[in-house]
């Protein structure tokens, strides 16, 4: 008998949807696996470097599991079906760079009007516009923030390692449905494509939150699908549950129709802002390193924070008084820390790197008349630590 | 705590399909005359007779005038972003394979905007109803011109005559992989429910093109008069075709009243659909 007939008789091992243990990895890896561990059943994106790896080993390893791998036309189409598959109940998720982050930008402002959790990767690239594909960028921080039209809430991670990249992902999904919002993970081509440990645990030790549904059975009575709870994040329900749902982009009451009114529109648009704004303590995240007593407070995130922390930590061995404050989460901004550190009185000045032109320097400058220096670089290649280390020195 | 309110129970002898329609949303914001109610009131009928309970069926549409469909069936209904009904349909319908997704949107937003989705939904023979409105302008914005404007006709952004050759939709379905594809207009209400009710039961991608009239802005424009007279043209000149194959002949001239509107369902095909 001819070999791999015999092998086709061999049971297949069944796929495995947490693959714990300890992998060498890099982080787009590392981050699809992530969206694996955090029972993710909806892919629908669209090729682009730096992200591809992401959605090719989802490809490969999401339709085993039972899941649905779609690539989508374009990343307008990959954005609207993640949104659509949320709709109906799946945790949906894509992976792009800037100028498919760009082109996805008013969906997002529609999942978060109306309040369909996603989650999306984007895997940074020097920008503007086409820019160096290839290479790594920091550049799209304000874009998360405030790309798409109007006011509203979101949350953004920023990975520095592949092991991040993995954990960071998990919490992507369950801070979505929590919060019922697009949620952002914002790597760069740094962490995306550098490979180091990355440590899954077992499946029962992965924290899954899921979104709150009605607590009646359908048919029971009328379901208010704008309804909020207490934390003003109102259940709810999906496609096929029964309730007879109906979601717009339109300002919208509590039944979920259009009600076109200022006062309806201002409520509306102020609960789409304060269910993340009011509770940012819990989902800010950061890392600090030597603040307590930091003259010089160098802030930074991603791979640039790797740069950082070994500049931080060179000078502290010379004596300088500086520390670290690494941005886990860049959105909420960790405003409440920034200012602790300043009315303390004991910070003479900031160090802001950042792989663009200042965009995270602008939220420290707000907040302080104190002096904020820029290293900045408009990407291609990582900020090095000497030049971080020589600017501390300064 | 969810605030709730009590269901209103309908009285005894309503009308058929008063349990598909979202009452407490009427008055609807459409214009006398205009074609979308009864392509609405069509598509109740049709998941009235579909034999699937309502809560199997979902309707997505798009922007616009015919984009506000969504908001008036007692389905679940979500009413998205321009020209993106279709993207977010798939991701409902391959999530959920068991529901009857049906995506109500106009000619603008789904053949203009949302083109290329048209296309890639119909090649991947994604399991859906496509009703495409076709009032041959944009009329929630009053009356621009748009793909599907025939050349002449007038608009507001073509004050001397749409000069681009008007999409042929049937034949772009046809031609993209639709395996159901038909045009009827509002005049023909049991012939278009009967196409939409055979595409909700095939598997795959189907199109339904259906001419209406926008007489506050189209018809105004090209001096039409009310929704009434253009449902007369229709009258006059639609020719029922089934199964023709040459629907690249089937361009809409509604000017040179000498010119036939081909009508009738064109396309009913067997191809692998997409979780197929």
């Amino acid at each position: 008998m001819p070999d791999n007939a015999a092998a086709a008789r061999v049971p297949a091992k069944k796929p495995s949807r947490v693959l714990t243990g300890t992998h060498f990895m890099v982080g787009d890896h590392a981050c699809a696996e992530g969206a694996l561990a955090a029972g993710m059943d909806f892919f629908g994106g669209y090729p682009i470097t730096p992200s591809t790896e992401i959605a090719e080993l989802i490809a490969r390893r999401l339709p085993p599991l039972g899941g649905r791998f779609v690539q989508m036309e374009d990343e307008l189409a990959s954005i609207a079906a993640i949104i659509g598959a949320s709709a109906a109940g799946a945790r949906s998720f894509t992976a792009t760079s800037g100028p498919g982050f760009s082109l996805m930008m008013e969906n997002i402002g529609l999942a978060a009007m109306m309040e369909v959790p996603c989650v999306i990767a984007d895997v940074q690239r020097a920008s503007p516009s086409t820019g160096l594909p290839t290479m790594v960028g920091q550049s799209d921080i304000l874009q998360a923030r405030w790309g798409s039209h109007g006011d509203y809430g979101v949350i953004a991670y920023c990975p520095d390692s592949p092991q991040e990249c993995f954990d960071l992902t998990v919490r992507a999904f369950n801070d979505a449905d929590k919060y019922r919002v697009p949620v952002f993970i914002l790597l760069d081509e740094v962490v995306g494509h550098m490979a180091e440990r990355v440590v899954i645990p077992p499946a029962e030790e992965i924290p899954i939150v899921r979104r709150k549904g009605p607590n009646f059975p359908p048919g029971e009575r009328r379901f208010l699908g704008y309804a909020p709870d207490d934390d003003m994040v109102p259940p709810m329900a999906h496609a096929g549950d029964g309730y007879k749902v109906h979601m717009t982009g339109l300002t919208h009451d509590e039944k979920g129709y259009p009600a076109l009114t200022p006062e309806i529109h201002d409520k509306l648009v102020n609960r789409l802002v304060d269910k993340i704004r009011l509770h940012a303590s819990e989902i800010e995240m950061h890392e600090e390193i030597a603040l307590d007593d930091a003259e010089t407070v160098v802030v930074s995130f991603g791979c640039t924070a790797r740069s950082a922390r070994h500049a931080v930590n060179e000078a502290r061995a010379e004596g300088i008084s500086c520390g670290l404050l690494r941005l886990i989460t860049v959105w909420p901004f960790p405003e409440r820390r920034i200012r602790e550190l300043i009315e303390r009185g004991k910070v003479k000045r900031f160090i802001v790197p950042e792989i663009n032109l200042g965009q995270l320097r602008r939220e420290i400058e707000r907040l302080t008349q104190l002096p904020v220096l820029r290293l900045n670089h408009a990407g291609g290649a990582m900020l090095k630590p000497d030049a971080i280390l020589e600017l501390i020195r300064s | 705590m969810s605030v709730t309110e009590q269901v209103i129970q309908p009285a005894a002898n309503i009308h058929p399909i008063d349990n598909l329609l979202r009452a407490d949303r009427l008055p609807h914001i459409l214009c006398p005359g205009c074609g979308i109610g009864t392509v609405i009131h069509g598509y109740a009928h049709a998941i009235a007779a579909s034999g699937l309970p309502e809560d199997q069926h979902v309707c997505v549409s798009g922007i616009g005038c015919s984009g506000r469909a969504a908001g008036y069936v007692n389905v679940d209904s979500y009413h998205t972003t321009h020209g993106r009904a279709l993207p977010f349909a798939l991701g409902i319908a391959v999530h959920k394979p068991e529901l009857k997704v049906t995506v109500i949107s106009g000619d603008g937003d789904l053949a203009s905007i949302g083109g290329n989705h048209l296309i890639h939904a119909a090649r991947r023979n994604v399991d859906m109803t496509v009703i495409c409105i076709n009032n041959f302008n944009y009329g929630m914005t009053g009356g621009q011109v748009g793909p599907t404007t025939p050349i002449g006709a007038k608009g507001t952004t073509a004050p001397d005559g749409a000069i681009e050759q008007p999409f042929n939709l049937p034949y772009l379905a046809k031609a993209t992989g639709a395996v159901f594809v038909a045009r009827w207009t509002i005049l023909h209400v049991r012939e278009f429910q009967d196409a939409v009710l055979r595409s909700m039961n095939k598997k795959g991608f189907g199109f339904i093109e259906v001419l209406a009239p926008c007489p506050t802005s189209f018809g105004k424009s090209n001096k039409i008069g009310d929704g009434l007279h253009e449902v007369e043209i229709y009258r006059q000149r639609c020719q029922i075709r089934h199964g023709a194959t040459n629907l690249e002949e089937f361009d809409i001239d509604l000017i040179d009243d000498t010119k036939p509107i081909v009508v009738g369902n064109f396309v009913d095909v067997e191809r692998k659909h997409f979780l197929g």
